[in-house]
């Protein structure tokens, strides 16, 4: 049995002292762990970003792919070999922005793998541009003025776009999120998780933490059911008072079970069909 | 068969986008290939569903037939617009029968060739069949005045047409009858001085383009992912895969776009599966980034690019070889990947194959370079019989990982081959890093320039045994020559078929166009006594890659970029102005 240290490989993590990222790094590998894991049987694609940069101390197969293309590698690995449990990572940036058109498709797709989109409302790696979740009306180094676009919600979209399974949870709230992502790898089907992720040094905010608790809300305590759609579309659009928690799961059958290629084994384990003479015959 | 223009009879029909002649031409050729005939076809057609011009030709020939002639024997135009544009295609003696119903033409002779009128929708009507039937009865008057074998065409319908049930079957063969006898009735066969007539000797063919044998190759070479965008020239690829995945198990997927595509091949190959992807120019470049990251993550990756005439959008349904420069430098960064362009069908099969066993052993990107010419052109060949040997490269089993202390996937070895672990295996984790990274993986940022500079050379150090796997350049023709061409990939057929013509020319043709070895190229050119590049471009761009890479400088370049590909009487004609 794995323990938690074994999801951790030896590189010191270079995340800034008090960023959100640690809580999410040491959640997940909780998760791996409660879930009876091993490292080897996991696999995570990660962006490019600060969060992206978390790849070099996962301890598991991991891809570190090009910004916004955490999605297609990993949709891709869960097709060579459905054996394998399969974690995309993002950034607000390279989920919604660069990457936005994959997240669309993979939520409408509906493979079963899980992607975690930290939220900390800007381009941090690159020193806190505006980003498409980045409210309005805030400075940034691109936004001198404040941002003037409406912000996107990954959530409503990932609800629009077919998702699955739709959560959001809290970096500080460590447990509660390993919980989410438990759920989130054993939903069978496209797991959406946000998290919402202090950046302490691009969110000028120096009380950003304070200025989050009061607002912060567990669905769990409001007895939530997230079997409505619709009511998840609503309850995840409010930013005042936020809800954490699972807005959303539905139980619908995976790509790869339409797949009759991949109803047996993986397609890794097959030995592939190499005679051409049949498929000659049309030619002739 | 035809005394001029030597063995190569050519037949065109032309008309309509939607039309239809497209299929009825295949079908011909096909009666062609049962009658122990060779065939190589062409389509020209706009990127339109419906409405507009289409051409069909077919240059048959009781030899092997590797390119599209120009002139033709026997004109179907079905339209006023058809016929105006192929008039002059047509050769003294030949013939054009010609919609007399869609409109007319005075003349029974017109410039040396016979113009018969073929009123195809009264015809239809009389015979009882669908208009849509009407191709059909016009292969039944070219099978006429051709003096072909009725019964080979016949059975070649019933074949064809057997999946879509009797009453097809029974349509079609008649108005194939109708038209055949109206024209042994009102054409007078006999007069007209083109004959087909089956050979004796008739092996069995299959009638393929660059993008079915790519395909072929890529099931025989044991590829189980396919994932490609649409766009043409390159479609065809897909639809095959698509339409062979229940025999062959392969999960073949559309993507959302290119992008996914690039990075989809990616994650197949990563996790251990042989994957291929296709497109054309226009997907190629949303791919670049993606393929400088298969370069540092020493990721294999076999990708098709066929080329059609740009810049953006260009010209979609024609051809060119504007690429090849392009795809020898994409992506940001520099790092080795590998060029093929097979010069047609029968050489993209084996071309494939080869194209996965060198991505898998030198984890690199290899691009198979194809173009709207041989992508969509039938060449009768054989059927193939080759099988692969299947070369996976430096892949570690699950024993050997567990007596590995601390696996490195980029170990520095002398060959920059580092074995392969895949996910799932126990003791072989590791994290594929677009950063650059150390041996194990992990990325390096600043401070650390002499592991980068270790990680480049590793990557490069592949470069020389890469070079002795490639196929080297081929001589065709006489020995010594004075004249010599040089090519790649497509300008072959259309070469192959002027040499039969030509006397004192050979042609150097070159099938893996990247990267160039200057031993191997010097040595190749050093009989040639005038070096002609011969490229379907505007720049000549193997002859810049050449002289860039060897110092190489060819004499002159013949080039052409009007969206069509070369004709054989051309590069005669050139031939003999140059000789
Ligand atoms: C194609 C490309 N464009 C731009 C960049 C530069 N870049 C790196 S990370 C990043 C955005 C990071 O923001 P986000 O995705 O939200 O991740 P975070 O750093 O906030 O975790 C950008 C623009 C890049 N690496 N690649
Ligand atoms: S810049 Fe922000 S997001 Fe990046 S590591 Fe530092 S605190 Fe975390």
């Amino acid at each position: 049995m794995a323990i938690q240290k074994d999801f951790l490989t030896d590189i010191k993590p270079t995340w800034c002292p008090g960023c959100g990222n640690f809580g999410m790094w040491t959640a997940l590998a909780q998760a791996y762990v409660s879930l009876g894991l091993e490292p080897h049987q996991v696999f995570m694609s990660f962006d490019i970003g600060c969060c992206g940069n978390g790849a070099n101390w996962h301890n598991v197969y991991g891809f570190h792919s090009l910004h916004g293309r955490a999605l297609p590698v990993a949709t891709a690995v869960k097709f060579a070999n459905h054996d394998l449990t399969v974690v995309a990572i993002a950034g607000d940036g390279g989920g919604l922005g660069e990457g936005g058109n994959h997240f669309l498709h993979a939520s409408r797709r509906n493979v079963n793998m899980t992607f975690i989109i930290h939220n900390n409302e800007r381009y941090s790696l690159t020193t806190g541009q505006t980003s498409p979740t980045t409210k309005p009306g805030q400075k940034t180094k691109t936004a001198l003025s404040g941002a003037i676009d409406e912000p996107l919600n990954a959530l409503q979209l990932a609800l629009t776009a077919g998702a699955t399974f739709v959560a959001r949870g809290y970096s500080d709230e460590v447990t509660h999120l390993k919980a989410l992502y438990e759920k989130a790898i054993a939903h069978p089907g496209f797991a959406v998780v946000e998290v919402i992720q202090p950046c302490v040094i691009f969110f000028d905010d120096e009380n950003i933490r304070e200025r989050y608790k009061p607002k912060l809300h567990k669905l769990e305590d409001e007895k939530w059911s997230p079997n409505d759609r619709q009511a998840a579309y609503v309850r995840s659009g409010d930013w005042e008072n936020i809800a954490i928690g699972v807005f959303y799961q539905e139980q619908r059958p995976t790509y790869e079970s339409h797949m009759p290629q991949l109803a047996t084994t993986s397609l890794l384990k097959q030995k592939p069909k190499q005679d051409i003479s049949r498929l000659m015959k049309q030619f002739q | 068969m035809p005394k001029d223009s030597e063995q190569v009879l050519t037949w065109k029909i032309a008309g309509i986008a939607g039309g239809g002649q497209q299929v009825a031409g295949l079908i011909f050729a096909k009666a062609c290939a049962r009658g122990g005939l060779y065939t190589f076809d062409s389509s020209e057609y706009p990127s339109l569903i419906r409405g507009e011009f289409v051409t069909y030709r077919l240059s048959i020939s009781t030899s092997p037939v590797s390119a599209i002639y120009q002139p033709n024997q026997l004109l179907i135009a079905l339209t006023k617009e058809a016929y105006e544009y192929c008039l002059s295609d047509v050769v003294p003696g030949g013939a054009i029968l010609y919609d007399s119903d869609k409109f007319k033409v005075e003349a029974k002779n017109v410039r040396g060739r016979k113009v018969f009128p073929l009123p195809l929708k009264t015809l239809s009507e009389s015979a009882g069949v669908k208009p849509i039937a009407a191709n059909i009865l016009a292969i039944g008057a070219t099978t006429a005045l051709l003096k072909y074998d009725p019964d080979i065409v016949k059975r070649t319908l019933q074949e064809v047409f057997s999946a879509k049930g009797q009453e097809v079957v029974a349509m079609n063969l008649k108005a194939f009858d109708f038209g055949y006898h109206y024209a042994q009735k009102e054409f007078d066969p006999a007069a007209f001085p083109f004959t087909l007539t089956p050979a004796k000797k008739r092996g069995s063919q299959i009638l393929v383009t660059a993008n079915d044998t790519v395909a072929l190759g890529a099931v025989a070479a044991g590829c189980q992912f396919f994932v490609a965008y649409p766009m043409t020239p390159s479609s065809s690829i897909l639809h095959n895969m698509m339409n062979w995945a229940d025999e062959t198990g392969m999960l073949v997927f559309q993507p959302e776009d290119e992008i996914a595509g690039i990075h989809m091949a990616i994650g197949g190959m990563f996790a251990g599966v042989r994957t291929m992807t296709a497109t054309s120019g226009g997907g190629f470049a949303l791919m670049n980034e993606a393929l400088s990251l298969t370069a540092v993550t020493e990721n294999p990756l076999v990708l098709v690019e066929s080329q059609r005439p740009g810049p953006a959008t260009g010209l979609p349904t024609w051809t060119e070889q504007g690429d090849l420069a392009y795809v020898s430098r994409a992506g940001h960064g520099e790092f080795p990947r590998v060029i093929l362009a097979p010069g047609d069908a029968s050489e993209a099969f084996p071309l494939t194959g080869l194209a996965f066993n060198l991505a898998e052993k030198y984890q690199i990107p290899v691009i198979l370079l194809l173009d709207k010419y041989i992508s969509e052109a039938h060449e009768s060949i054989a059927p193939i019989t080759q099988k692969f040997t299947v070369d996976r490269g430096a892949r570690l089993t699950d024993a050997q990982l567990t007596k590995i202390k601390e696996y490195k996937r980029y170990l520095h070895t002398t060959s920059g081959i580092s074995p392969r672990a895949v996910p799932g295996q126990l003791n072989g984790i590791f994290l594929a890093n677009s950063d650059e990274h150390d041996e194990r993986g992990y990325t390096i940022e600043g401070f650390q320039g002499p592991e980068r500079v270790r990680q480049v050379d590793k990557r490069f150090r592949k470069v020389s045994r890469i070079h002795a796997e490639l196929p080297k350049p081929m001589l065709i023709g006489p020995k010594k020559a004075a004249l010599t061409f040089i090519g790649w990939g497509s300008t072959k057929g259309p070469m192959l078929e002027a040499l039969k013509e030509l006397k004192n020319v050979n042609y150097l043709h070159v099938s893996a166009p990247w990267p160039i070895s200057e031993k191997v190229m010097k040595t190749a050119v050093s009989g040639a006594r005038k070096l002609v590049a011969i490229e379907n471009n505007a720049t000549g761009q193997f002859a810049e890659l050449l002289r860039g890479a060897t110092g190489i400088k060819v004499d002159d370049v013949f080039l052409k970029y009007d969206g069509a590909h070369f004709f054989p009487h051309e590069i005669i004609a050139k031939a003999k102005k140059l000789g």
